[in-house]
């Protein structure tokens, strides 16, 4: 288990997303409305799209290439698709965002 | 805070809905106390029908029992009648001596049925047909009784004798008029209902007035005006509904017809409102669900303080709900002097179909047999779409009107196998959607899309999909379409929103989602983007763009590749290149390794599979070259199709290459409700595909062709002729004009193909052809807009130092274990 520090949460901008790049392959990293942050594998369960690209709203991200809906915390996929993207645990601790991978 | 204390006397739909609506907006506001002289909780009146028939039991009906008054904390005095408004000090008064102060009060009480005055009215066995109470005893007699008669041969008349029938009796329906349900349908629909019901067994005397009621102890018979007698051991009178105005009455609240309401649904004491039948507004009094809901939300509104929302009155449509016979009847259904009918008839097949159609609008409809098309008809009539383009082949119905491209699945789609697919993008088939609409009581087309995905990408399939919604619910009940709300987050439709931006000044996405009051914190993928551009176009040059608004194409510029890769495609004007331009884009395919170079259907090239962070590198290449953005990504202009015109062409009669640099001159950079495209030919040959543009440019010896609404995508349409003009100053104030009209009115994510089929040719002529100063006005907003949008992203982005959202974050730094984070 290690814990990145990717920085402050000011790099990630609001109803949006920034990738990392580790060694477990990119990872997508959402803040919400409410400042709350996510991280989940940038694939999307359904062809692979970069769920960092797509419109966040509420705790969901709508992937870019066919618009299933993401959910932040869980990673499944909501309505009726099916399928799980990889979700890692975040803390922020004083404003600096940290993803366990 | 002290709560209010809100009083609904009338436990039935209206009313409920109404305090259903208010808990959305403001659980917390009220107190509420609920008064209903029936003994049981809230249910759906209209399924009583089906409830005599024996497909659904009271169970099933049930809207709200008596847990949901307790979740919400509503006091509910059940099987209490309210004898008195007290309106000095603000209190009802029940039966049994309960009662209640209020600061609100609603009356939602609903009609009472209309007992014909003749001897024997009274009798035991004269029952009507209203509530619960009434089915019971109708199933009642049936068991003992044989022979009943209806009086009255509408739509309740109707079911009632279907229901009796189906449990085994012999009805007779008796009608003082010679046609049935003539406040629904016309003389020829109404002949066929008649045959058809004959056919499976009722009884009908028309023309037939009743006298009295015969009976000693318990009804016997009738007799009619003109003497006949018929024996009945049950006589059901269904012969019309009265407003429930006897307690408003009483407590001095202006009554006529019903108890009279405004436009915010308040009486003429602004504390007490009236929903639902009881109520009049506008001189017009409802008997039917839709419209009572549509008050409810906005009695609702008011009661919430929000204080927006306003009735206008409802266009009303009717189905009858008698298993196997289809019937659908809406507006005017009878014409006038000014209408047309187009009506087809098919006696054999028992069908009949009849439109009425005054200034180029359906204005009503009657459909017998054949209904599947009634909710397209109904959506056309309350949007008052212009027909005339469609007018040859309207009468056959939605499936006939320009589904070119749709291949297996234009055929009629209810009568195709289950494997027929529907949705070519997600590849959902007929019987799947059929399936989740039984399986899970779907009702609306969200529920749909998000339980199948059939028409949840591109949408194009969105009217079959309606169509299988029609059919699979079909006469289980008729819930009138409502106008198509801009996504799931809100009911106001695109219109609405755009006039409350306008209108209010509002001038960003959370100050529209608070002033209409959404109902998601954030909005969603659907709205914001619209959101965004309808801000953008109000105030091009104050509104601050929200990129996280933006689809990703749009938020970077550049458009998503299935591989998350990106397509860089430079603008060429007019198609129009040099040597020294190619080589610059030989050289930056180069220098970023570009897998593929191709040139594109739209006469430009295209570098496909950049990497993100690639980006601002190749547009800073192109960028030094004269590049800019190609917009290839945006609802924006996208390309200007040119020919080699009279420049070269043997046959070119004008320089239509130069007019199409000069428009795409003026034009780059504009966003738009999607995108848009433009061509133009030199001559009638039409090399650059002029038809089938958005706008397109045809030159003729005399001058300029303008042609509008070309699509050549999902479904092929040809553009109409706009008007010809001669100087290319005048093509340049006419594309501007309608470019401008475009944008300031068609429906985010809808070109302007389907919005002329929607709003009419005849409209766009009229305020760019015929008004001029209409036009010029249209044509000097866009060049003013046009100085806010005509900067090229790709320099903004190039440029600008913070380039964050290209790249990669990198970490600051990796801890193995807890206590090197801490510290
Ligand atoms: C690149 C190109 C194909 C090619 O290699 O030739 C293309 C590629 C795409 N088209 Fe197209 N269309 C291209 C010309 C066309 C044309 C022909 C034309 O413009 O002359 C049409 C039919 C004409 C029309 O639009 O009326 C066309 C009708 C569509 C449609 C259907 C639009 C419709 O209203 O029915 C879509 C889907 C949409 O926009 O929702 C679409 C969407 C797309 C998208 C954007 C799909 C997407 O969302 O990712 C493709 C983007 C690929 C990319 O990254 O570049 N493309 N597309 C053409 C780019 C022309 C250009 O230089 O800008
Ligand atoms: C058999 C049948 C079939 C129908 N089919 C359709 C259909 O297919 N489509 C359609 O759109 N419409 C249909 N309707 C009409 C529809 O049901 C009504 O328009 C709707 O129920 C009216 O709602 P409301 O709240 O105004 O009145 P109601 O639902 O009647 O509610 C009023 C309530 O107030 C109570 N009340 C009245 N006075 C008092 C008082 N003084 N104190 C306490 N309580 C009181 C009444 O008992 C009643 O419960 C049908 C109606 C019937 C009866
Ligand atoms: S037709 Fe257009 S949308 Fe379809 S695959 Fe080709 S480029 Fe993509
Ligand atoms: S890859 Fe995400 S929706 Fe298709």
């Amino acid at each position: 288990m290690t814990w990145l520090e990717i920085g402050s949460i000011e790099e990630i901008p609001r109803l949006g997303s920034r990738v990392i790049k580790t060694p477990a392959g990119d990872i997508a990293v959402f803040r919400d409305a409410r400042d709350e942050v996510y991280a989940l594998e940038d694939r999307c369960p359904h062809k692979g799209g970069p769920l960092s690209q797509g419109i966040v709203f509420d705790r969901r991200v709508a992937c870019p290439l066919h618009n299933w809906i993401i959910d932040l915390e869980s990673g499944m996929a909501t309505g009726a698709d099916h399928g799980c993207a990889r979700g890692y645990p975040v803390r922020v601790i004083a404003g600096s965002v940290h993803v366990n991978i | 805070m002290q709560r209010e204390k809100l009083v609904l006397v009338g436990n039935g739909m209206a009313g409920v809905r109404t305090l259903e609506e208010l808990l959305k907006l403001m659980p917390e506001k009220f107190d509420i106390t609920v008064f209903g002289d029936e003994p049981c909780g809230n249910y759906n009146r209209i399924l009583l029908s089906p409830v005599l028939t024996g497909e659904k039991t009271i169970d099933q009906i049930m809207l709200n029992d008596e847990r949901w008054y307790r979740e919400n904390r509503i006091t509910l005095h059940k099987g209490r009648k309210v004898t008195r408004i007290d309106r000095l000090r603000r209190q009802v008064l029940a039966e049994e001596g309960t009662a209640a102060e209020y600061d609100r009060l609603i009356l939602a009480l609903g009609s009472e049925p209309f007992v014909l005055p003749v001897p024997g009215a009274g009798l035991p066995g004269v029952i009507s047909f209203r509530n619960i109470h009434d089915v019971d005893l109708m199933i009642e007699a049936t068991r003992q009784f044989r022979n009943a008669v209806v009086i009255g041969g509408g739509l309740l008349g109707l079911e009632a004798a279907h229901g009796l029938m189906a449990r085994g009796m012999q009805v007779t329906v008796v009608h003082l008029l010679d046609t049935l349900m003539e406040r629904q349908l016309d003389k020829p629909a109404a002949e066929l209902l008649r045959n058809s019901l004959e056919l499976r067994g009722l009884k009908f005397l028309l023309g037939k007035e009743t006298a009295a009621i015969l009976g000693e102890k318990r009804v016997k018979g009738l007799r009619f005006k003109d003497g006949a007698e018929i024996a009945a051991d049950l006589v059901v009178m269904a012969a019309g509904i009265r407003p429930n105005i006897a307690l408003a009455r009483s407590a001095g609240i202006y009554c006529e017809r019903g108890i009279v309401v405004n436009d915010t649904m308040q009486t003429y004491d602004p504390r007490i409102y009236a929903v639902g039948e009881c109520a009049e507004h506008r001189r017009q009094t409802y008997g039917l669900v839709a419209p009572l809901f549509e008050q409810a939300k906005v009695c609702a509104n008011q009661l919430a303080q929000f204080g927006f929302a306003s009735y206008k009155g409802s266009v009303t449509s009717t189905k009858l709900k008698v298993t196997g016979i289809d019937l659908f009847s809406a507006g005017n259904y009878l014409g006038d002097a000014d209408s047309d009918e187009l009506i087809f008839k098919d006696a054999a097949q028992g069908v009949y179909k009849k439109l009425v159609i005054a200034n180029n609008r359906i204005k009503g409809a009657v459909l017998y047999g054949d209904t599947i098309d009634g909710t397209w008809y109904f959506q056309l009539m309350r949007d008052a779409t212009d027909i005339s383009a469609i007018r040859d082949n309207l009468l056959f119905g939605k499936a006939h009107v320009g589904s070119a491209g749709h291949g297996a699945a234009a055929g009629r789609i209810a009568q195709a196998p289950d494997d027929t697919e529907v949705c070519g993008c997600n590849g959902v088939c007929k019987g799947e959607i059929v399936r989740a609409i039984t399986a899970n009581n779907l009702f609306t087309l969200d529920q749909v899309r998000a339980h199948t995905k059939a028409s949840a990408s591109c949408g194009s399939c969105t009217g079959l999909v309606e169509e299988l919604m029609a059919s699979t619910l079909g006469s289980g009940y008729s819930e009138t379409p409502r106008k198509k709300p801009l996504c799931a987050c809100t009911d106001f439709n695109h219109e609405e929103v755009r006039v409350a931006i306008v209108a209010n000044a509002l001038k960003s996405i959370p100050e529209v989602r608070r002033f209409l009051d959404w109902r998601t914190p954030d909005g969603c993928h659907a709205c914001r983007p619209a959101i965004n551009y309808y801000l953008l176009c109000a105030w091009p040059d104050e509104y601050q763009d929200d990129v996280q608004s933006r689809f990703i194409n749009e938020r970077i510029h550049a458009n998503i590749q299935k591989d998350g890769t990106y397509s860089v495609v430079p603008r060429i004007f007019g198609g129009i290149t040099t040597a020294a331009q190619l080589r610059a884009i030989a050289d930056a395919a180069d220098k970023f390794k570009v897998p593929t170079v191709k040139i594109t259907g739209g006469q430009r090239i295209d570098l496909l599979g950049v990497k993100k962070e690639d980006l601002p590198g190749i547009w800073g290449e192109l960028g030094k070259a004269g590049f800019i953005s190609g917009h290839a990504y945006g609802k924006a202009l996208r390309t200007v199709k040119t020919c080699v015109g009279s420049e070269w062409c043997r046959f070119g009669t004008q320089d239509s290459t130069t007019m199409g640099i000069r428009l795409e001159e003026m034009s780059w950079g504009s966003w738009m409700p999607h995108k848009f495209k433009m061509a133009v030919s030199g001559c009638p040959r039409n090399c650059a595909e002029a038809t089938i543009k958005d706008f397109g440019v045809v030159a003729v010896e005399s001058g300029w062709e303008l042609h509008i609404g070309g699509n050549g995508g999902v479904k092929v349409r040809a553009t109409d002729l706009l008007c010809k003009v001669t100087t290319e100053a005048e093509v340049l104030e006419y594309c501007a004009a309608f470019l401008q009209l475009y944008r300031e009115e068609a429906r985010y994510l809808e070109r302007t193909a389907p919005w002329i089929e929607r709003i009419g040719l005849a409209y766009i002529k009229g305020r760019i052809v015929e008004d001029r100063r209409d036009r010029k006005a249209l044509a000097e907003r866009f060049m003013e807009s046009q100085k806010h949008m005509q900067i090229d992203p790709w320099a903004g982005l190039t440029n600008n130092p913070d380039r964050r959202a290209f790249i990669p974050i990198k970490p600051v730094r990796m801890s193995p274990d807890e206590a090197t984070v801490e510290a």
